[in-house]
């Protein structure tokens, strides 16, 4: 039983191309482990992923996948779940992918409410392409693209998603795995739109650019600075001060996109011809 | 629904395609609100969840040619509808389909640019784009209707090219044929074959969802239907998974393209009309073949030997019936609602043989038969 969650690795493409210190690989242990316990069907899931660093893993993760342009993971996604509501969609994005370029699918695939579940790996970051600023790189950071520090304000991912419509918002970190695990299973069952965030660290790109250490001490960071949603309700905004929030973050019900078509189409055609 | 109606109808030419959609079994539709196509969504947003289909109009171009793509690959039968500027967006993604091999239609209802240009005029701007828009050396099948009738059979053609060589077909039709009500009789269910894709075989061990099957064309099983693989639009190999090797990758494109081009026999459709004996052959496709074909007759009325090639399939290019036209006409006229795109192609197709001339209109108003019949008596009196 320990490690069963290893038939949901395509093990022959590993090793992974992932840099030492980097922390997808842990979300995508993290994935494959909330899989096992959620005991849905392997060959009725697909997983889609964008373009980035982060999005390799689909490659990983033995089930039918697809590797798609930048950005648009959530669109692809919203056209395998629409025409078949029965299987479990998964979508793998980075920060840039999600929030920039993706930037509008995922604010309109938040606002359908489809129930599709989405893991943006945040590491503040584009990796890839050797570390450029994103819209959630922290301003004032420095990046190949922000020699003298980033100007531009970052997004709150979180609160994004949930002004845009999503269902379930939740964020870990690498460092908070029990918990990452926790997440993407809420998630997963969820019926809506949900998006995990895990802030992930990138000590190659980002780390290194803005003296934050290795990847060891960019998780004791992720440890220090991410503060369970249950806890900071006893915090001052003082204690709060460069902190961030870790745990769920908001759940809602509302109709969800796929279930109502499904029931209009259902309405119309008994309707049909009768009047 | 259509079945309870008479066979023959008024319809116009984007609902034809529409119509032509649904007989080939189109059951998704994602798009977004473009002139001069937009019937074409509104119909299918009407009509595809009574036959059990998905209609959903996306947040953005990019994005309805993305979810065409994931509801292909998740086994329905996918398609959309844009004009220049969706199209334009649509690029990447069609590259996408091209590379992964993703069966799809999409339609593009041409209006006058470049960019915003003149959204309800007509032109034919966009052949080259059809062929290039995307980057990469990559296959395309374009088609051309030039009637309300020929836009609901060429759908399903469409459909039936895209399904069998697992390639996007992009109906490139224009603001005139698309907003052209006319007669058309709809055939029996049947009349016209419907072809679907190939699926591999259940319960194969080491299955490659990438291996070149007959025709050269892989069998790809849709999502989540027996087997479990990997799709990607990096350079893959026969499993799927990206490569950087350079011969699988040169491999891999030689094969997207020649299962196009080792098929041309297939694929290339065309008309003709009093072309066999004719001294000056119009050759045009879409709305302007209807004036060329008038201007042809008002030709023969009035004793000058004129003929008519219609294409229909403008990509891949009938290079080998244009090269024939070359050795036996005098001179070959190209009408086109653009600055000779397709004249370019027919100069390339005729080599030394026949004289071309372009008659090229971009004001976004059709060329008349008039001014076809003024450009074949002119060539005439060169030719003597």
């Amino acid at each position: 039983m320990q490690n069963n969650h290893k038939r949901f690795l395509r093990e022959n493409k590993l090793p992974h191309i992932w840099c030492p210190g980097c922390g997808n690989g842990i979300v995508l242990g993290a994935f494959v482990r909330a899989f096992g316990q959620l005991g849905f069907d392997q060959d009725k899931t697909v997983i889609v992923s964008g373009i980035g660093c982060s999005s390799r893993a689909a490659g990983y993760l033995d089930f039918n996948t697809l590797h798609t342009t930048h950005g648009r993971a959530l669109a692809f996604a919203t056209g395998i779940k629409v025409a078949r509501p029965e299987l479990n969609v998964f979508v793998f994005m980075g920060d840039g992918d999600a929030s920039a370029i993706g930037g509008n699918h995922l604010i309109h695939a938040a606002r359908r409410n489809i129930d599709l579940t989405a893991i943006i790996f945040n590491n503040s970051i584009y990796g890839m392409t050797g570390g450029q600023y994103s819209p959630l790189t922290p301003q004032d950071s420095r990046a190949a693209t922000a020699p003298y520090g980033t100007v531009e304000r970052p997004f709150d991912l979180a609160e994004l998603v949930k002004a845009a419509g999503a269902t379930y918002v939740a964020r870990s970190t690498t460092f908070h795995v029990p918990l990452l695990i926790r997440l993407i299973k809420e998630g997963a069952v969820h019926r809506g739109f949900s998006v995990i965030e895990v802030i992930t660290a990138c000590p190659v790109s980002y780390g290194r650019r803005n003296k934050l250490g290795n990847g060891y001490e960019m998780l004791m960071h992720q440890k220090e600075h991410g503060v369970a949603v249950e806890k900071a309700k006893d915090y001052t905004q003082e204690q709060m001060r460069g902190k961030f929030l870790i745990g769920e973050l908001h759940r809602a019900e509302a109709p969800e996109f796929t279930e109502i078509y499904g029931q209009l189409a259902e309405k119309i055609r008994k309707n049909y011809g009768k009047e | 629904m259509s079945e309870l109606l008479p066979l023959a109808r008024l319809m116009q030419g984007n609902e034809a395609i529409a119509e032509g959609a649904l007989a080939a079994g189109a059951r998704f539709f994602a798009g977004y609100p473009i002139t001069p196509s937009t019937e074409i969504a509104e119909i299918m947003a009407e009509k595809l969840p009574l036959v059990g289909g998905k209609f959903i109009q996306m947040e953005d171009e990019i994005a309805s040619m993305a979810a065409v793509i994931g509801a292909s690959l998740a086994g329905l039968k996918s398609f959309t509808a844009t004009s220049g500027p969706g199209f334009s967006l649509k690029q990447e993604n069609i590259g996408f389909a091209a590379m992964a091999e993703v069966p799809c239609v999409i339609v593009n209802v041409q209006r006058f640019g470049p960019s915003t240009g003149i959204p309800t005029a007509p032109a034919q701007g966009d052949v080259m784009q059809a062929r290039w828009g995307t980057h990469g050396d990559h296959p395309v099948i374009v088609l051309c209707p030039s009637s309300v009738q020929e836009s609901y059979s060429l759908t399903i053609t469409a459909f039936n090219l895209s399904e069998k060589y697992r390639v996007p077909v992009i109906m490139l039709t224009d603001e005139v044929i698309g907003h052209l009500r006319e007669r058309v009789i709809l055939p029996e269910p049947g009349e016209i074959p419907v072809f679907s894709r190939k699926k591999p075989r259940p319960g194969l061990k080491n299955y490659l969802p990438f291996r070149p099957g007959e025709n050269g064309v892989p069998e790809v099983a849709d999502f989540c239907d027996g087997y479990r693989f990997h799709v990607t639009s990096l350079a893959h190999d026969k499993s799927g998974f990206p490569t950087t090797n350079p011969e699988i990758a040169e491999k891999l494109i030689n094969r997207l393209n020649d299962k196009i081009m080792n098929n041309l026999g297939d694929i290339i459709i065309y008309d003709t009309f009093l072309a066999e004996d004719a001294e000056v052959v119009v050759i045009a496709y879409g709305s302007v073949s209807r004036s060329a074909k008038r201007a042809v007759k008002e030709a023969r009325a009035a004793g000058i030997k004129a003929g008519l090639f219609r294409l229909v399939t403008i990509w891949p290019f009938p290079e080998k019936e244009v090269a024939a036209l070359s050795g036996t006409a005098g001179a070959l006229i190209v009408p086109e609602m653009n600055l000779g795109q397709l004249r370019r192609e027919v100069e390339r197709a005729a080599g030394q043989g026949a004289r071309i001339v372009g008659l090229n209109r971009v004001g976004g108003e059709l060329i008349t038969p008039g001014e076809i019949l003024a450009a074949i008596r002119k060539s005439i009196k060169k030719d003597r």
